[in-house]
């Protein structure tokens, strides 16, 4: 669980985190992908494991037209930037789930026995299902691909650099839009991907996202903003909180574990883990 | 103070008086039940958004946690009149100095704490808040409490065959919260305050106090948001912990401020005055089909003004009055 939630909270990260920008629909990209998901299966038969690609690359291309239709305005904004993104992503989150309403109705749905879920590996007698543990696999390769895109790459480093000084990137050649469009996409990818795998064992309803989303703003600022490993090293974090405190407190209560870490590591830390802000 | 500045205030506070009188008068001519109800909300959420404003938009210290204040101020009054037959009124003060004393509790450590790192706190404490509730049995948990019937009386603050005395309180704890900012604009603590948010290290360095500004503002904004909280509790004659502290309330107390003029004396009125028969009216006429057309109808508006009005509705007039200034 830790694991996905990291890779939730990846995506964010790459938008919150490396952009700075506050995306308040991110539980909603997470709902439309598991939708996406849901549809894939059920007219095409396609196992959610399977079409998760297809998922990541149709919410690249709604990160990509969020960022450019309505993001690239609310950056633009002189005064009180911080909350005309809140506000303006809040809106379309609000948007988003009338959407899936309208179009999807609001039943709760669910993908019947996946191609190879209910079944479980035993790893040195730890008996786990499957299709988390392909999830679990599929976070660490993305987050490793995730890490060396972001130091490796030239995208990565015009994506830092434009964070820093939009100004100044544009006298070198970079198009801010150009690049903040492609990292909004690949966020959104992300979320496809961590969405594609979910659906395969959860209830898919309009209101899906907003419980997971919290926990990915709390795991992205435990890890710390700006840092990928934080994100990753935070989604692990609140996945161990998580099980310990459904041991020790009623299930019902096992998110309170995950905020008060939070709020003991900000209080000791006021950057996060790992965070460079 | 250059004169100006006086007379703006002494124009704003007739202006505020005016209203006050006019809006008494409205429900001689509004006898429909529902649009008293719309009124009585709008007057509340004017109210709650005006007491958020104090910590989050003077201040700059951004909350998206007040629904705790609010849910604690309704608890208060409603376990206190449930389990010890103590009258709302006292509950009301109880549940407002408790929420204070919390508000203040947590900003001891919250205050470190910058930007993002602070929203997501104060979302983070609230929810913790929500969840707790949810599982007090003793204060009913996720079920809630209904408030017994007892009759109408101003004494019990409880009234079921007319909405006005719940209209008369809410225009009251509007004005107050109104009347408490503008007062608050022009004393030390608000510019202070206004230092703080601009530029916290040049503020220190120049004497203030940082950190007890942003106690004071935290204290007050708590202390009345609270008071909305066991106003909206004997309004409802129900509560249960979603419902008055869930986190959507937090937004919902921003929003009218951000949409208004986050910052400003009439920001959340005008904010409020707008959105939240906005927000009634596209439920109750479109909302109906239940497939969240409201919700997209809603959403859009909302991205639409924020995207074209950062400043706020309140920036259309002082963009008219500045030109008029020059003249």
């Amino acid at each position: 669980m830790g694991l996905l939630y990291g890779l939730i909270a990846v995506g964010l990260a790459l938008i919150f985190g490396l952009m700075d920008v506050v995306n308040f629909a991110h539980g909603e990209f997470l709902m439309i992908a598991m939708y996406v998901s849901f549809f894939l299966f059920t007219f095409f038969a396609i196992a959610p494991l399977l079409s998760a690609p297809l998922v990541a690359a149709a919410l690249f291309v709604l990160g990509a037209v969020v960022y450019l239709l309505i993001v690239r305005f609310a950056m633009r904004a002189k005064a009180n930037a911080g909350m005309v993104q809140i506000f303006s992503t809040f809106g379309l989150a609000i948007v988003m789930r009338g959407l899936a309403q309208f179009f999807f109705t609001p039943d709760y749905r669910s993908i019947p026995q996946s191609w190879f879920g209910g079944k479980t590996i035993s790893v040195a007698g730890i008996f786990l299902p499957e299709p988390q543990l392909i999830g679990a696999l599929v976070s660490i390769l993305a987050f490793a691909g995730l890490y060396f895109f972001i130091h490796r790459t030239d995208f990565g480093r015009a994506l830092e650099a434009t964070r820093e000084d939009p100004g100044a990137v544009a006298l070198v050649g970079i198009d801010k839009n150009r690049v903040f469009a492609l990292g909004w996409g690949l966020g959104a990818a992300l979320v496809g991907l961590a969405g594609a795998i979910m659906a395969s064992f959860f209830y898919i309803y309009p209101d899906v996202g907003a419980s997971f989303a919290l926990i990915a703003y709390v795991t992205v600022a435990l890890g710390g903003f700006g840092s990928v490993f934080g994100a990753f090293a935070g989604g692990i974090i609140v996945g161990l909180v998580e099980a310990t405190t459904a041991l020790v407190l009623p299930p019902s209560l096992k998110s309170v574990g995950i905020y008060a870490v939070y709020l003991l590591v900000v209080f000791i830390r006021p950057r996060g883990l790992f965070g460079s802000m | 103070m250059d004169k100006n500045f006086t007379a703006r205030r002494r124009r704003d506070l007739i202006i505020a008086a005016v209203l006050a009188a006019l809006a008494a008068l409205a429900p001689l001519f509004v006898r429909d039940v529902y649009v008293q109800n719309i009124l009585i909300l709008t007057l509340m959420y004017a109210a709650l958004s005006q007491s958020w404003n104090i910590l989050s938009g003077y201040c700059g210290q951004i909350s998206l946690g007040h629904a705790l204040y609010f849910g604690i101020g309704a608890y208060t009054t409603e376990l206190l009149f449930t389990k010890f037959g103590v009258l709302p009124w006292f509950g009301m003060v109880g549940g407002g100095v408790i929420a204070a004393l919390i508000a203040m509790g947590l900003g001891y450590p919250f205050f470190r704490l910058r930007g993002h790192y602070f929203v997501i706190a104060t979302i983070v404490i609230a929810e913790i808040g929500l969840l707790l509730f949810q599982n007090w049995e003793w204060a009913g948990a996720a079920m809630g409490i209904t408030i017994p019937v007892r009759g109408d009386s101003w004494l019990k603050f409880q009234f079921m065959r007319s909405k006005l005395p719940y209209f008369y309180f809410a225009l009251g704890l509007c004005s107050l919260a109104w009347f408490v900012t503008w007062w608050l604009e022009d004393s030390k603590w608000g510019f202070w305050w206004r230092a703080v948010k601009d530029n916290p290290e040049a503020a220190e360095s120049l004497g203030v106090v940082v950190f007890n500004s942003k106690m004071g503002a935290a204290a007050v904004s708590a202390f009345l948001v609270a008071i909305g909280g066991a106003f909206y509790a004997q309004f409802l004659a129900y509560i249960d912990p979603e419902s008055v502290m869930g986190f959507q309330f937090s937004l919902l107390m921003a929003l009218p401020a951000v949409l208004g003029g986050i910052g400003t004396l009439w920001g959340p009125v005008l904010g409020a005055a707008i959105l939240i028969p906005m927000t009634e009216l596209t439920r109750s006429y479109i909302g109906g089909s239940g497939r969240g057309v409201d919700l997209i109808v809603y959403g859009t508006l909302i991205v639409l003004i924020s995207l074209a009005l950062p400043q706020g509705l309140v920036s259309l007039f002082s963009r008219t009055k500045s030109k008029g200034a020059t003249r």
